[in-house]
């Protein structure tokens, strides 16, 4: 124990070690709010919070189960990346692979469950807010920040949903991607459509209406599988990161976390 | 027939939407309101209720919910739908929803006892400035909730394996189709609304309604702490839209739904081969040809206009009374620019339900049908 109390004194005593970490042992009330301050991460968080407000009961921690549940699928997102192709011919069989030929893999199930997961804990969370008024002025813009993640959610799960190519996913896509074709004015079965026309020829058709452009096809193919794939892997997570720390840093800005005034 | 069996019985009967809808909408309003509501013997009688929000009386019923739940699961067809590893986490939604939505409304009676008492309430129990340090105090937290995370996922993920069926193939469409599950809502309003509706403006009015909220909601009490009495209508609002109209709509759509989307009560097997008749009728036809025993009328304003009168006055002539007689506090506090548009997200998030009992037990397809102009409803 004395060896190990000796070599973690004298880490903190190199120079990597106060380039990386700028302020001494956290002993002190000082040092503890420059370890808030002088950190990326943790500067999200203010340097003082309400004791009232980070009770569990308070908060449940769902917006930070949510967050931390992101990252748990960013990281194994980012490994089955490394074994998958998102290609008609592939997809299936590498899963398939990960299943059958990858003792006590886990990655796959990490990756749905916890993704079934942050859908569940988005909407707790949302209910929590509701439930405390933590909505309320000055609090309004980042609860439609909030709003847009949690549509976001859904569609990181929805194109995710389409990757495996099995039945399941093909169909759920087919099915949840079918209202397109509605869409007034953009969906050659919406309202509208008809009307968009020049001379005899339709402006929207089946060719190139709402739906086509989701799905890179008429119906879920090859091309959805590809665009599903990258909206999922890049587009979606890229806009939800930022949105995620316009959000957290409103939460900073607005007051902190809400409390009786 | 066993008593076992007579019970799957009596459950199936009362899982007929209607029947489970009606139960589920009283259960709602008598848990949220114990002895508030309505005339005086119905306050008295659902008055007890009120037990629910002791944390002991609540335990023992998420106790016993939890062994009928288990004992449920003997029967084949109900393991059959509920142990699919995608709707595992459905049912655990079920008691996650349950328990929070159950929380917070207890947290809230509990502040609004305190103040009766005299009492500052839970989040204004502070000792000095009220204030504590990031570091260590919430990092801990965030910590400590992690790891568990981290835990209760793994052990998730190796005890439920994530589900893999056949290969993709475009010309075999399972029976029945369904959208991922926390589309299923959605995909249930498809029922009683036309695409256009249900799967493009409805969904578009529930992120606008969502978004919509503070800027609607003037009520300047109830900022930053759990509380019941100061925002009853506003809490009653969104947990009828987020317990009923969502979370009730996905257990239907996951649960309830089998083969052809014909309904099945949990403990029915799912029979592709269920007879249904379909004996939807549109409201004209009840009217031009059962009561006044004539052909259709060709033009569609005419067919439609008792429909279209119906349609309207709800849409446009009710929110204007509204304001004069049952909101009058809230337009005179609102403004008529914030009044008319809550008024609208109400009512058109009560004319699903609305929408829904008509289907289940008149048969009523569209009050209003004009397919000539996309206008169903």
């Amino acid at each position: 124990m004395a060896l190990l109390k000796k070599l973690w004194e004298y880490t903190r005593s190199t120079q990597v070690w106060n380039s990386i970490f700028r302020h001494g042992p956290t002993d002190n009330a000082r040092n503890r709010g420059l370890a808030v301050l002088t950190n990326v991460f943790l500067h999200l968080h203010p340097v003082k919070v309400r004791r009232s407000g980070i009770r569990l009961r308070f908060t449940w921690c769902m917006g930070g189960i949510t967050f931390f549940l992101f990252l748990v699928e960013v990281a194994t997102g980012l490994l089955l990346m490394f074994y998958y192709h998102p290609t008609v011919d592939y997809a299936y069989v590498d899963i398939v692979d990960l299943r059958e030929q990858v003792p006590l893999g886990v990655m796959r199930e990490l990756h749905r469950w916890g993704a079934h997961a942050m859908v569940i804990t988005v909407w707790l969370h949302m209910l929590r807010v509701f439930m405390t008024g933590s909505y309320k002025p000055p609090r309004e813009f980042n609860w439609n920040v909030g709003v847009l993640l949690l549509v976001l959610t859904l569609l990181l799960s929805f194109t995710g949903y389409l990757l495996p190519w099995d039945q399941l996913a093909m169909w759920a896509v087919t099915v949840g991607s079918n209202m397109a074709r509605a869409t007034p004015f953009l969906g050659h079965e919406g309202p509208g459509a008809s009307l968009l026309k020049l001379g005899d020829i339709s402006l929207v058709h089946a060719g190139n209406d709402a739906r086509f452009a989701l799905l890179a096809g008429r119906f879920v193919g090859a091309g959805a599988l590809l665009r599903f794939y990258v909206l999922h892997c890049v587009g979606i997570p890229v806009v939800a990161t930022i949105l995620m720390a316009v959000h957290f840093w409103r939460v900073r800005k607005d007051g902190g976390i809400s409390g009786p005034v | 027939m066993s008593a076992v069996d007579s019970i799957k019985h009596v459950v199936n009967w009362l899982s007929e939407p209607s029947r489970f809808f009606v139960i589920t909408v009283a259960a709602f309003f008598v848990a949220l309101f114990p002895g508030e509501m309505g005339p005086g013997w119905l306050r008295r009688l659902t008055r007890p209720v009120l037990a629910i929000y002791r944390p002991r009386v609540a335990a023992a019923m998420f106790a016993v919910i939890a062994v009928l739940f288990g004992f449920a699961c003997l029967d084949p067809n109900f393991r059959s739908i509920v142990g699919k590893p995608d709707n595992v986490p459905i049912a655990g939604m079920i008691f996650l929803v349950g328990f929070f939505v159950w929380f917070a409304v207890q947290q809230g009676r509990r502040n609004d006892a305190l103040k009766d008492a005299g009492q500052p309430i839970v989040e204004k129990r502070e000792t000095g400035d009220g204030k504590v340090l990031v570091w260590p105090d919430l990092v801990y937290i965030e910590f400590i909730c992690l790891i568990l995370w981290c835990i209760f996922l793994v052990a998730w993920s190796i005890f439920l394996k994530a589900p893999i069926e056949e290969p993709a193939n475009p010309s075999k469409t399972p029976n029945p189709s369904k959208a991922p599950w926390y589309f299923l809502g959605l995909q249930e309003m498809l029922v009683y609304y036309d695409p256009w509706i249900a799967g493009v403006l409805l969904p578009g009015l529930i992120i606008v309604g969502l978004c919509a909220i503070p800027y609607i909601d003037k009520n300047p009490k109830g900022s930053g702490y759990y509380t019941f009495r100061e925002r009853k209508p506003e809490i009653a609002i969104f947990l009828f839209g987020f317990v009923v109209l969502w979370v009730w709509l996905i257990v239907i759509g996951t649960f309830f739904r089998g083969p052809n989307q014909n309904f099945f009560g949990p403990f029915e097997y799912w029979d592709a081969h269920k007879l249904v008749p379909l004996i939807n009728i549109d409201l004209s036809q009840i009217i031009w040809v059962k009561l006044f025993g004539v052909a259709l009328p060709k033009n569609p304003l005419v067919r439609e206009c008792f429909g279209l009168l119906l349609v309207l006055a709800y849409f446009v002539a009710l929110p204007p009374l509204l304001a004069k007689t049952w909101l009058k506090s809230y337009y005179e506090k609102l403004g008529p620019a914030r009044f008319h548009i809550m008024v609208f997200l109400m009512l058109t998030m009560i004319a699903l339900p609305i929408k829904m009992m008509l289907r289940w037990t008149l048969n009523m397809h569209y009050l209003v049908t004009m397919p000539e102009f996309f206008f169903n409803i």
